[in-house]
Protein backbone atom coordinates (compact mmCIF):
# COMPACT_ATOMS: atom_id res chain seq x y z
CA UNK A 1 0.00 0.00 0.00
CA UNK A 2 2.68 2.54 0.95
CA UNK A 3 4.46 1.34 -2.15
CA UNK A 4 1.41 2.20 -4.24
CA UNK A 5 1.20 5.66 -2.69
CA UNK A 6 4.86 6.33 -3.49
CA UNK A 7 4.29 5.08 -7.04
CA UNK A 8 1.25 7.30 -7.51
CA UNK A 9 3.22 10.26 -6.26
CA UNK A 10 6.03 9.40 -8.69
CA UNK A 11 3.56 9.47 -11.57
CA UNK A 12 2.14 12.78 -10.40
CA UNK A 13 5.55 14.29 -9.62
CA UNK A 14 6.50 15.65 -13.08
CA UNK A 15 3.09 17.25 -13.38
CA UNK A 16 3.48 18.97 -10.03
CA UNK A 17 6.88 20.25 -11.16
CA UNK A 18 5.27 21.70 -14.24
CA UNK A 19 2.39 23.15 -12.29
CA UNK A 20 4.73 24.81 -9.82
CA UNK A 21 6.52 26.53 -12.67
CA UNK A 22 3.47 27.67 -14.60
CA UNK A 23 0.67 27.80 -12.03
CA UNK A 24 -0.26 31.39 -12.62
CA UNK A 25 -0.79 31.12 -16.36
CA UNK A 26 -2.50 27.75 -16.00
CA UNK A 27 -4.84 29.16 -13.38
CA UNK A 28 -5.54 32.35 -15.33
CA UNK A 29 -6.32 30.43 -18.53
CA UNK A 30 -8.66 28.09 -16.75
CA UNK A 31 -10.60 30.99 -15.19
CA UNK A 32 -11.39 32.85 -18.39
CA UNK A 33 -14.54 31.02 -19.36
CA UNK A 34 -16.05 30.62 -15.86
CA UNK A 35 -15.55 34.31 -15.18
CA UNK A 36 -17.15 35.19 -18.51
CA UNK A 37 -20.13 32.98 -17.68
CA UNK A 38 -20.37 34.59 -14.28
CA UNK A 39 -20.37 38.09 -15.72
CA UNK A 40 -22.53 37.44 -18.78
CA UNK A 41 -25.15 35.23 -17.19
CA UNK A 42 -24.90 36.23 -13.56
CA UNK A 43 -24.78 39.99 -13.90
CA UNK A 44 -25.92 40.48 -17.47
CA UNK A 45 -28.97 38.29 -17.40
CA UNK A 46 -29.75 37.65 -13.85
CA UNK A 47 -29.81 40.95 -12.02
CA UNK A 48 -33.34 40.64 -10.80
CA UNK A 49 -33.98 36.98 -11.43
CA UNK A 50 -34.60 34.36 -8.81
CA UNK A 51 -34.52 30.63 -9.37
CA UNK A 52 -36.11 28.20 -6.92
CA UNK A 53 -36.19 30.94 -4.33
CA UNK A 54 -32.55 32.09 -4.52
CA UNK A 55 -30.99 34.92 -6.48
CA UNK A 56 -29.82 33.85 -9.91
CA UNK A 57 -26.21 34.70 -9.17
CA UNK A 58 -26.23 32.54 -6.03
CA UNK A 59 -27.82 29.83 -8.13
CA UNK A 60 -25.24 29.77 -10.89
CA UNK A 61 -22.06 30.09 -8.82
CA UNK A 62 -22.24 26.48 -7.60
CA UNK A 63 -23.17 25.46 -11.15
CA UNK A 64 -20.09 27.19 -12.48
CA UNK A 65 -17.98 25.49 -9.82
CA UNK A 66 -19.35 22.13 -10.98
CA UNK A 67 -18.76 23.06 -14.60
CA UNK A 68 -15.21 24.13 -13.84
CA UNK A 69 -14.52 20.92 -11.96
CA UNK A 70 -15.55 19.12 -15.13
CA UNK A 71 -13.70 21.11 -17.77
CA UNK A 72 -10.50 21.75 -15.84
CA UNK A 73 -10.18 18.27 -14.35
CA UNK A 74 -11.03 16.59 -17.60
CA UNK A 75 -8.73 18.79 -19.65
CA UNK A 76 -5.95 18.71 -17.08
CA UNK A 77 -5.90 14.93 -17.04
CA UNK A 78 -6.58 14.41 -20.74
CA UNK A 79 -4.58 16.95 -22.72
CA UNK A 80 -1.05 16.29 -21.54
CA UNK A 81 -1.55 12.55 -21.35
CA UNK A 82 -2.91 12.43 -24.87
CA UNK A 83 0.01 14.45 -26.25
CA UNK A 84 2.54 12.42 -24.23
CA UNK A 85 1.05 9.22 -25.51
CA UNK A 86 0.59 10.10 -29.16
CA UNK A 87 3.28 12.61 -30.02
CA UNK A 88 6.07 12.51 -27.51
CA UNK A 89 5.86 8.82 -26.69
CA UNK A 90 6.93 9.70 -23.17
CA UNK A 91 3.96 7.77 -21.81
CA UNK A 92 5.70 4.55 -22.90
CA UNK A 93 8.33 5.30 -20.26
CA UNK A 94 5.66 4.88 -17.60
CA UNK A 95 4.48 1.65 -19.15
CA UNK A 96 8.03 0.26 -19.23
CA UNK A 97 8.64 1.01 -15.58
CA UNK A 98 7.81 -1.52 -12.87
CA UNK A 99 4.93 0.68 -11.67
CA UNK A 100 1.50 -0.92 -11.90
CA UNK A 101 -1.17 0.24 -14.31
CA UNK A 102 -3.46 1.21 -11.47
CA UNK A 103 -0.86 3.55 -9.97
CA UNK A 104 -0.34 5.09 -13.40
CA UNK A 105 -4.06 5.67 -13.97
CA UNK A 106 -4.60 7.12 -10.50
CA UNK A 107 -1.45 9.27 -10.69
CA UNK A 108 -2.44 10.69 -14.05
CA UNK A 109 -5.97 11.35 -12.81
CA UNK A 110 -4.70 13.18 -9.73
CA UNK A 111 -3.16 15.77 -12.00
CA UNK A 112 -6.68 16.61 -13.16
CA UNK A 113 -7.85 16.73 -9.55
CA UNK A 114 -5.08 19.10 -8.52
CA UNK A 115 -5.79 21.44 -11.39
CA UNK A 116 -9.55 21.21 -10.89
CA UNK A 117 -9.28 22.05 -7.21
CA UNK A 118 -6.98 24.96 -7.93
CA UNK A 119 -9.38 26.55 -10.42
CA UNK A 120 -12.50 25.77 -8.43
CA UNK A 121 -10.83 27.19 -5.33
CA UNK A 122 -10.34 30.50 -7.10
CA UNK A 123 -13.96 30.58 -8.21
CA UNK A 124 -15.19 29.72 -4.74
CA UNK A 125 -13.20 32.63 -3.33
CA UNK A 126 -14.80 34.94 -5.88
CA UNK A 127 -18.15 33.31 -5.23
CA UNK A 128 -18.26 33.95 -1.50
CA UNK A 129 -17.42 37.60 -2.12
CA UNK A 130 -20.23 37.97 -4.62
CA UNK A 131 -22.75 35.90 -2.75
CA UNK A 132 -21.90 35.47 0.96
CA UNK A 133 -24.84 33.15 1.54
CA UNK A 134 -22.98 30.22 -0.10
CA UNK A 135 -22.12 27.44 2.34
CA UNK A 136 -18.69 25.92 2.00
CA UNK A 137 -18.95 22.90 4.29
CA UNK A 138 -17.43 19.39 4.29
CA UNK A 139 -20.27 18.12 2.12
CA UNK A 140 -19.51 20.80 -0.43
CA UNK A 141 -15.80 19.92 -0.39
CA UNK A 142 -16.59 16.22 -0.66
CA UNK A 143 -18.86 16.83 -3.65
CA UNK A 144 -16.23 18.94 -5.32
CA UNK A 145 -13.51 16.34 -4.73
CA UNK A 146 -15.61 13.48 -6.05
CA UNK A 147 -16.58 15.53 -9.06
CA UNK A 148 -12.98 16.43 -9.89
CA UNK A 149 -11.92 12.82 -9.46
CA UNK A 150 -14.71 11.44 -11.63
CA UNK A 151 -14.03 13.84 -14.48
CA UNK A 152 -10.30 13.26 -14.18
CA UNK A 153 -10.77 9.52 -14.68
CA UNK A 154 -13.01 10.39 -17.60
CA UNK A 155 -10.14 12.52 -18.97
CA UNK A 156 -7.58 9.75 -18.52
CA UNK A 157 -9.84 7.35 -20.35
CA UNK A 158 -10.44 9.79 -23.19
CA UNK A 159 -6.70 10.42 -23.52
CA UNK A 160 -6.04 6.69 -23.77
CA UNK A 161 -8.77 6.05 -26.31
CA UNK A 162 -8.64 9.05 -28.59
CA UNK A 163 -6.02 8.62 -31.28
CA UNK A 164 -5.52 12.10 -32.65
CA UNK A 165 -5.61 15.67 -31.55
CA UNK A 166 -8.37 16.24 -34.07
CA UNK A 167 -10.61 13.63 -32.47
CA UNK A 168 -9.89 15.14 -29.08
CA UNK A 169 -11.40 18.45 -30.14
CA UNK A 170 -14.30 16.68 -31.85
CA UNK A 171 -14.91 14.91 -28.57
CA UNK A 172 -14.84 18.23 -26.76
CA UNK A 173 -17.46 19.74 -29.05
CA UNK A 174 -19.71 16.70 -29.09
CA UNK A 175 -19.58 15.70 -25.44
CA UNK A 176 -18.20 18.42 -23.22
CA UNK A 177 -19.82 21.46 -24.80
CA UNK A 178 -23.42 20.15 -24.69
CA UNK A 179 -22.92 19.13 -21.07
CA UNK A 180 -21.69 22.64 -20.29
CA UNK A 181 -25.01 24.15 -21.24
CA UNK A 182 -27.48 21.40 -20.50
CA UNK A 183 -26.61 19.97 -17.14
CA UNK A 184 -28.26 22.44 -14.83
CA UNK A 185 -25.37 24.86 -14.67
CA UNK A 186 -27.37 27.85 -15.82
CA UNK A 187 -30.95 26.77 -15.21
CA UNK A 188 -32.88 24.58 -12.78
CA UNK A 189 -33.73 21.16 -14.08
CA UNK A 190 -37.20 21.55 -12.65
CA UNK A 191 -37.83 23.99 -15.49
CA UNK A 192 -37.42 21.47 -18.29
CA UNK A 193 -39.99 18.87 -19.44
CA UNK A 194 -39.98 15.52 -17.69
CA UNK A 195 -38.64 13.54 -20.67
CA UNK A 196 -35.70 15.89 -21.22
CA UNK A 197 -34.97 15.86 -17.51
CA UNK A 198 -34.69 12.07 -17.53
CA UNK A 199 -32.10 12.27 -20.27
CA UNK A 200 -30.13 15.01 -18.55
CA UNK A 201 -29.99 13.02 -15.32
CA UNK A 202 -27.89 10.44 -17.08
CA UNK A 203 -25.14 12.99 -17.67
CA UNK A 204 -22.51 13.19 -14.96
CA UNK A 205 -22.30 16.97 -14.87
CA UNK A 206 -25.97 17.04 -13.85
CA UNK A 207 -25.16 14.89 -10.84
CA UNK A 208 -22.20 17.07 -10.02
CA UNK A 209 -24.22 20.31 -10.24
CA UNK A 210 -26.95 18.80 -8.08
CA UNK A 211 -24.51 17.80 -5.34
CA UNK A 212 -22.45 20.95 -5.31
CA UNK A 213 -25.45 23.26 -5.51
CA UNK A 214 -27.44 21.47 -2.82
CA UNK A 215 -24.47 21.65 -0.47
CA UNK A 216 -23.78 25.30 -1.26
CA UNK A 217 -27.37 26.40 -0.83
CA UNK A 218 -28.04 24.22 2.20
CA UNK A 219 -30.73 22.18 0.46
CA UNK A 220 -31.54 18.51 0.96
CA UNK A 221 -28.38 16.66 -0.15
CA UNK A 222 -28.83 14.20 -3.06
CA UNK A 223 -26.72 11.29 -1.87
CA UNK A 224 -27.85 9.23 -4.85
CA UNK A 225 -26.24 11.78 -7.16
CA UNK A 226 -23.01 11.58 -5.24
CA UNK A 227 -23.03 7.81 -5.47
CA UNK A 228 -23.79 8.06 -9.18
CA UNK A 229 -20.78 10.33 -9.56
CA UNK A 230 -18.56 7.88 -7.70
CA UNK A 231 -19.85 5.10 -9.96
CA UNK A 232 -19.17 7.21 -13.00
CA UNK A 233 -15.55 7.74 -11.91
CA UNK A 234 -15.17 4.05 -11.13
CA UNK A 235 -16.42 3.06 -14.57
CA UNK A 236 -13.80 5.22 -16.24
CA UNK A 237 -11.08 4.00 -13.89
CA UNK A 238 -11.80 0.41 -14.86
CA UNK A 239 -12.23 1.33 -18.51
CA UNK A 240 -8.79 2.97 -18.45
CA UNK A 241 -7.26 -0.11 -16.85
CA UNK A 242 -8.87 -2.28 -19.49
CA UNK A 243 -7.63 -0.03 -22.27
CA UNK A 244 -4.04 -0.15 -20.96
CA UNK A 245 -4.17 -3.90 -20.70
CA UNK A 246 -5.62 -4.32 -24.15
CA UNK A 247 -3.45 -1.79 -25.94
CA UNK A 248 -0.34 -3.74 -25.02
CA UNK A 249 -1.67 -6.78 -26.88
CA UNK B 1 28.53 -18.36 -24.09
CA UNK B 2 25.21 -17.98 -22.34
CA UNK B 3 22.19 -16.36 -23.93
CA UNK B 4 20.57 -13.31 -22.40
CA UNK B 5 17.69 -12.99 -24.87
CA UNK B 6 15.94 -15.94 -26.46
CA UNK B 7 13.32 -15.29 -29.10
CA UNK B 8 11.38 -18.35 -30.13
CA UNK B 9 9.13 -18.31 -33.22
CA UNK B 10 7.91 -14.79 -32.53
CA UNK B 11 5.04 -13.56 -34.68
CA UNK B 12 3.33 -10.20 -34.43
CA UNK B 13 0.58 -8.91 -36.70
CA UNK B 14 -1.04 -5.52 -36.87
CA UNK B 15 -4.33 -6.38 -38.51
CA UNK B 16 -3.33 -7.74 -41.88
CA UNK B 17 0.24 -6.47 -41.66
CA UNK B 18 2.63 -9.21 -40.59
CA UNK B 19 5.25 -7.09 -38.86
CA UNK B 20 7.30 -10.02 -37.51
CA UNK B 21 7.09 -13.60 -38.77
CA UNK B 22 8.29 -16.64 -36.86
CA UNK B 23 11.46 -14.96 -35.69
CA UNK B 24 14.08 -17.06 -33.91
CA UNK B 25 17.03 -15.29 -32.37
CA UNK B 26 19.43 -15.53 -29.48
CA UNK B 27 21.46 -12.66 -28.08
CA UNK B 28 24.48 -13.47 -25.94
CA UNK B 29 25.29 -11.93 -22.63
CA UNK B 30 27.93 -9.23 -22.96
CA UNK B 31 27.74 -8.61 -26.69
CA UNK B 32 26.69 -5.68 -28.82
CA UNK B 33 24.03 -7.13 -31.05
CA UNK B 34 22.83 -5.20 -34.09
CA UNK B 35 19.42 -5.70 -35.63
CA UNK B 36 19.86 -4.40 -39.15
CA UNK B 37 17.07 -3.84 -41.64
CA UNK B 38 15.32 -1.26 -43.80
CA UNK B 39 12.50 0.94 -42.53
CA UNK B 40 9.40 -1.13 -41.92
CA UNK B 41 11.33 -4.39 -41.57
CA UNK B 42 9.96 -5.06 -38.10
CA UNK B 43 12.84 -3.96 -35.88
CA UNK B 44 10.85 -1.65 -33.63
CA UNK B 45 8.02 -4.14 -33.36
CA UNK B 46 10.43 -6.86 -32.22
CA UNK B 47 11.92 -4.47 -29.71
CA UNK B 48 8.51 -3.44 -28.39
CA UNK B 49 7.72 -7.08 -27.71
CA UNK B 50 11.05 -7.64 -25.97
CA UNK B 51 10.51 -4.56 -23.82
CA UNK B 52 6.97 -5.58 -22.73
CA UNK B 53 5.19 -2.76 -24.55
CA UNK B 54 3.50 -5.04 -27.06
CA UNK B 55 2.22 -8.58 -26.71
CA UNK B 56 3.11 -11.09 -29.42
CA UNK B 57 0.48 -13.02 -31.39
CA UNK B 58 2.49 -16.17 -30.93
CA UNK B 59 5.92 -17.27 -29.91
CA UNK B 60 7.94 -16.53 -26.81
CA UNK B 61 10.58 -14.09 -25.73
CA UNK B 62 12.60 -14.58 -22.59
CA UNK B 63 15.20 -12.34 -21.05
CA UNK B 64 17.59 -13.90 -18.56
CA UNK B 65 15.17 -16.81 -18.39
CA UNK B 66 12.14 -14.62 -17.62
CA UNK B 67 9.16 -14.62 -19.95
CA UNK B 68 8.47 -11.05 -21.10
CA UNK B 69 4.71 -11.57 -21.12
CA UNK B 70 4.25 -13.56 -17.93
CA UNK B 71 7.07 -12.04 -15.92
CA UNK B 72 7.02 -8.55 -17.39
CA UNK B 73 7.41 -6.82 -14.04
CA UNK B 74 10.71 -8.55 -13.35
CA UNK B 75 11.93 -8.14 -16.91
CA UNK B 76 11.40 -4.38 -16.60
CA UNK B 77 13.93 -4.28 -13.79
CA UNK B 78 16.61 -5.92 -15.95
CA UNK B 79 16.30 -3.77 -19.02
CA UNK B 80 16.85 -0.17 -20.03
CA UNK B 81 15.15 1.09 -23.15
CA UNK B 82 15.89 3.99 -25.46
CA UNK B 83 13.14 4.37 -27.98
CA UNK B 84 13.46 5.44 -31.57
CA UNK B 85 11.66 8.70 -30.86
CA UNK B 86 12.76 11.10 -28.21
CA UNK B 87 10.75 10.14 -25.17
CA UNK B 88 11.87 12.74 -22.65
CA UNK B 89 9.26 14.94 -20.99
CA UNK B 90 9.73 18.31 -22.69
CA UNK B 91 8.23 20.20 -19.81
CA UNK B 92 11.11 19.14 -17.59
CA UNK B 93 14.86 19.68 -17.44
CA UNK B 94 17.33 16.88 -18.10
CA UNK B 95 17.89 16.39 -14.39
CA UNK B 96 14.16 16.33 -13.69
CA UNK B 97 13.66 13.76 -16.40
CA UNK B 98 16.27 11.63 -14.71
CA UNK B 99 14.60 12.08 -11.33
CA UNK B 100 11.33 10.97 -12.89
CA UNK B 101 12.92 7.84 -14.32
CA UNK B 102 14.62 7.02 -11.08
CA UNK B 103 11.34 7.45 -9.25
CA UNK B 104 9.52 5.25 -11.74
CA UNK B 105 12.13 2.61 -10.98
CA UNK B 106 11.63 3.09 -7.26
CA UNK B 107 15.14 4.26 -6.48
CA UNK B 108 15.59 5.76 -3.03
CA UNK B 109 16.40 9.43 -2.86
CA UNK B 110 20.04 9.27 -1.74
CA UNK B 111 20.91 6.56 -4.23
CA UNK B 112 18.99 8.53 -6.83
CA UNK B 113 20.93 11.74 -6.27
CA UNK B 114 24.30 10.00 -6.46
CA UNK B 115 23.46 7.96 -9.50
CA UNK B 116 22.08 10.96 -11.39
CA UNK B 117 25.17 13.02 -10.67
CA UNK B 118 27.38 10.14 -11.76
CA UNK B 119 25.54 9.61 -15.05
CA UNK B 120 25.33 13.30 -15.90
CA UNK B 121 29.09 13.40 -15.61
CA UNK B 122 29.53 10.15 -17.53
CA UNK B 123 27.54 11.59 -20.43
CA UNK B 124 29.34 14.92 -20.32
CA UNK B 125 26.13 16.80 -19.62
CA UNK B 126 27.14 18.58 -16.42
CA UNK B 127 26.71 22.07 -17.84
CA UNK B 128 23.36 21.27 -19.39
CA UNK B 129 21.65 19.19 -16.75
CA UNK B 130 19.35 21.93 -15.55
CA UNK B 131 18.33 23.12 -18.99
CA UNK B 132 14.97 22.28 -20.46
CA UNK B 133 14.95 19.45 -22.97
CA UNK B 134 14.05 21.53 -25.99
CA UNK B 135 17.05 23.85 -25.87
CA UNK B 136 19.54 20.98 -26.17
CA UNK B 137 21.06 19.62 -29.37
CA UNK B 138 19.90 16.33 -30.84
CA UNK B 139 23.00 14.51 -29.64
CA UNK B 140 22.63 15.79 -26.08
CA UNK B 141 18.97 14.81 -25.97
CA UNK B 142 19.86 11.34 -27.14
CA UNK B 143 22.63 10.98 -24.58
CA UNK B 144 20.28 12.22 -21.88
CA UNK B 145 17.71 9.63 -22.91
CA UNK B 146 20.34 6.92 -22.71
CA UNK B 147 21.36 8.08 -19.24
CA UNK B 148 17.72 7.89 -18.15
CA UNK B 149 17.61 4.31 -19.36
CA UNK B 150 20.77 3.47 -17.40
CA UNK B 151 19.69 4.86 -14.04
CA UNK B 152 18.55 1.60 -12.53
CA UNK B 153 21.70 -0.23 -13.72
CA UNK B 154 20.08 -2.51 -16.32
CA UNK B 155 22.02 -5.56 -17.51
CA UNK B 156 20.61 -5.12 -20.96
CA UNK B 157 20.20 -1.90 -22.88
CA UNK B 158 17.91 -1.59 -25.90
CA UNK B 159 18.67 1.19 -28.36
CA UNK B 160 16.23 1.70 -31.21
CA UNK B 161 18.01 3.52 -34.04
CA UNK B 162 20.28 5.43 -31.65
CA UNK B 163 21.95 7.62 -34.27
CA UNK B 164 19.10 8.56 -36.58
CA UNK B 165 19.14 12.29 -37.20
CA UNK B 166 22.59 12.85 -35.70
CA UNK B 167 25.46 14.39 -37.67
CA UNK B 168 28.56 12.36 -38.44
CA UNK B 169 30.68 13.55 -35.48
CA UNK B 170 27.87 13.13 -33.01
CA UNK B 171 27.22 9.68 -34.37
CA UNK B 172 30.83 8.62 -33.76
CA UNK B 173 30.67 9.97 -30.21
CA UNK B 174 27.50 7.95 -29.72
CA UNK B 175 29.31 4.84 -30.94
CA UNK B 176 32.07 5.48 -28.43
CA UNK B 177 29.51 5.81 -25.69
CA UNK B 178 27.88 2.52 -26.66
CA UNK B 179 31.28 0.76 -26.70
CA UNK B 180 32.11 2.22 -23.31
CA UNK B 181 28.81 1.04 -21.84
CA UNK B 182 29.40 -2.38 -23.28
CA UNK B 183 32.90 -2.66 -21.90
CA UNK B 184 31.49 -1.63 -18.52
CA UNK B 185 29.42 -4.80 -18.70
CA UNK B 186 26.10 -3.89 -20.29
CA UNK B 187 24.75 -6.11 -23.04
CA UNK B 188 23.52 -3.97 -25.92
CA UNK B 189 20.73 -4.72 -28.36
CA UNK B 190 20.51 -2.01 -30.97
CA UNK B 191 18.52 -1.62 -34.14
CA UNK B 192 19.75 0.35 -37.09
CA UNK B 193 19.20 0.83 -40.77
CA UNK B 194 22.75 2.15 -41.17
CA UNK B 195 25.02 -0.58 -42.38
CA UNK B 196 28.20 1.27 -41.34
CA UNK B 197 26.81 1.40 -37.84
CA UNK B 198 26.23 -2.33 -37.66
CA UNK B 199 29.66 -2.97 -39.16
CA UNK B 200 31.51 -0.52 -36.92
CA UNK B 201 29.83 -1.29 -33.66
CA UNK B 202 28.35 -4.75 -33.46
CA UNK B 203 29.87 -8.06 -32.42
CA UNK B 204 27.06 -9.83 -34.22
CA UNK B 205 24.43 -8.69 -36.64
CA UNK B 206 21.00 -10.09 -37.50
CA UNK B 207 19.58 -8.89 -40.78
CA UNK B 208 15.79 -8.57 -40.82
CA UNK B 209 13.62 -7.91 -43.84
CA UNK B 210 9.83 -8.07 -44.14
CA UNK B 211 9.62 -9.41 -40.62
CA UNK B 212 11.98 -12.33 -41.23
CA UNK B 213 15.52 -12.90 -40.08
CA UNK B 214 17.53 -13.53 -43.22
CA UNK B 215 21.11 -13.65 -41.94
CA UNK B 216 22.93 -13.87 -38.64
CA UNK B 217 26.59 -13.70 -37.68
CA UNK B 218 29.52 -11.38 -37.03
CA UNK B 219 30.13 -8.82 -39.77
CA UNK B 220 33.20 -10.82 -40.74
CA UNK B 221 31.34 -14.13 -40.90
CA UNK B 222 28.63 -12.59 -43.01
CA UNK B 223 31.19 -11.20 -45.43
CA UNK B 224 33.05 -14.49 -45.54
CA UNK B 225 29.86 -16.29 -46.50
CA UNK B 226 29.42 -13.92 -49.41
CA UNK B 227 33.09 -13.51 -50.34
CA UNK B 228 35.65 -11.13 -48.93
CA UNK B 229 36.38 -9.43 -52.23
CA UNK B 230 33.85 -7.64 -54.41
CA UNK B 231 34.13 -6.86 -58.11
CA UNK B 232 31.99 -3.95 -59.17
CA UNK B 233 31.32 -3.59 -62.90
CA UNK B 234 30.01 -0.15 -63.76
CA UNK B 235 28.94 1.46 -67.01
CA UNK B 236 27.02 -1.54 -68.22
CA UNK B 237 23.57 -0.85 -69.67
CA UNK B 238 22.05 -2.92 -66.89
CA UNK B 239 23.54 -0.63 -64.25
CA UNK B 240 26.25 -1.83 -61.91
CA UNK B 241 26.76 -5.55 -61.47
CA UNK B 242 28.60 -7.28 -58.64
CA UNK B 243 30.51 -10.51 -58.22
CA UNK B 244 32.05 -11.81 -55.01
CA UNK B 245 35.20 -13.87 -54.48
CA UNK B 246 36.84 -15.42 -51.51
CA UNK B 247 40.19 -13.78 -52.29
CA UNK B 248 41.89 -11.19 -54.49
CA UNK B 249 43.47 -13.76 -56.75
CA UNK B 250 40.08 -15.13 -57.80
CA UNK B 251 38.74 -11.65 -58.35
CA UNK B 252 41.73 -10.62 -60.43
CA UNK B 253 41.46 -13.70 -62.62
CA UNK B 254 37.78 -13.00 -63.20
CA UNK B 255 38.46 -9.40 -64.15
CA UNK B 256 41.17 -10.38 -66.64
CA UNK B 257 38.80 -12.82 -68.33
CA UNK B 258 35.96 -10.35 -68.84
CA UNK B 259 38.06 -7.22 -69.43
CA UNK B 260 36.46 -4.84 -71.90
CA UNK B 261 36.95 -1.16 -72.66
CA UNK B 262 33.54 0.34 -72.03
CA UNK B 263 33.35 -0.82 -68.45
CA UNK B 264 34.80 0.57 -65.25
CA UNK B 265 35.76 -2.29 -63.00
CA UNK B 266 36.55 -1.89 -59.32
CA UNK B 267 38.00 -4.54 -57.08
CA UNK B 268 37.46 -3.83 -53.40
CA UNK B 269 36.81 -5.48 -50.05
CA UNK B 270 33.24 -6.60 -49.63
CA UNK B 271 31.18 -5.08 -46.83
CA UNK B 272 27.94 -5.63 -44.99
CA UNK B 273 26.06 -3.60 -47.54
CA UNK B 274 27.00 -6.16 -50.17
CA UNK B 275 25.68 -8.88 -47.92
CA UNK B 276 22.46 -7.01 -47.44
CA UNK B 277 21.94 -6.22 -51.10
CA UNK B 278 22.62 -9.78 -52.15
CA UNK B 279 20.21 -11.14 -49.57
CA UNK B 280 17.35 -8.77 -50.11
CA UNK B 281 17.83 -7.57 -53.66
CA UNK B 282 17.53 -4.00 -52.51
CA UNK B 283 19.54 -1.22 -50.98
CA UNK B 284 18.91 -0.59 -47.31
CA UNK B 285 16.58 2.35 -46.91
CA UNK B 286 14.77 1.79 -50.21
CA UNK B 287 12.04 -0.29 -48.68
N1 LIG C 1 1.07 0.23 -34.26
C1 LIG C 1 1.08 -0.24 -35.52
N2 LIG C 1 -0.08 -0.42 -36.18
C2 LIG C 1 -0.09 -0.91 -37.43
N3 LIG C 1 1.00 -1.25 -38.12
C3 LIG C 1 2.19 -1.10 -37.53
C4 LIG C 1 2.30 -0.58 -36.21
N4 LIG C 1 3.60 -0.54 -35.86
C5 LIG C 1 4.27 -1.00 -36.94
N5 LIG C 1 3.44 -1.34 -37.93
C6 LIG C 1 3.82 -1.92 -39.23
O1 LIG C 1 4.64 -3.04 -38.99
C7 LIG C 1 5.72 -3.09 -39.89
C8 LIG C 1 7.04 -3.08 -39.12
O2 LIG C 1 7.21 -1.82 -38.53
P1 LIG C 1 8.42 -1.48 -37.55
O3 LIG C 1 8.57 -2.58 -36.58
O4 LIG C 1 8.19 -0.13 -37.01
O5 LIG C 1 9.67 -1.47 -38.54
P2 LIG C 1 11.13 -0.85 -38.35
O6 LIG C 1 11.31 -0.47 -36.94
O7 LIG C 1 12.04 -1.94 -38.80
O8 LIG C 1 11.22 0.32 -39.27
C9 LIG C 1 5.55 -1.90 -40.82
O9 LIG C 1 4.90 -2.35 -41.98
C10 LIG C 1 4.67 -0.97 -40.05
O10 LIG C 1 3.89 -0.20 -40.91
MG1 LIG D 1 11.78 1.37 -36.18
Amino acid sequence: MSNAITDIYSVLWPELRFLRRHWLSILATSLVSPVLYLVAFGYGLGNNLTVEGVSYIAFIIPGIVALTSMTVSFGGAAMKLNVDRLYYKSFDEFLMSPISHSSIVVGKALLGVVRGLLSCGAIIVMGVFISPQLIIDPLFILSLLVSCLAFSFFGVFAALVVNSHQSMSTFNSLVMLPMTFLCGTFFALSQVPEAVRMVLYVLPLTQSSECIRSAALGEHFPWISLIALVGFGAIFYFASMYKLKKSSI
Amino acid sequence: MDDLITIDRLTKNYGKVEAVKELDLKVRRGEIFGFLGPNGAGKTTTMRVMTTLTKPNSGRVSIDGLDVVKEGERVKELIGVVQQHLSLDRDLSIRENMVLHARLHRMRSTERENRIRELIEYAGLSEHADKMVDVLSGGMKKRATIMCALLHRPQLLFLDEPTVGLDAQTRRRMWDLVRRLNSDGTTIFLTTHYIEEAQALCDRVGIIDHGRLIALGSPLELRQKLGMVAVEMQGDNNGTRYQYFSDRAGATRFVQDIASQDQTIIIRESNLEDVFVELTGQKVGDA
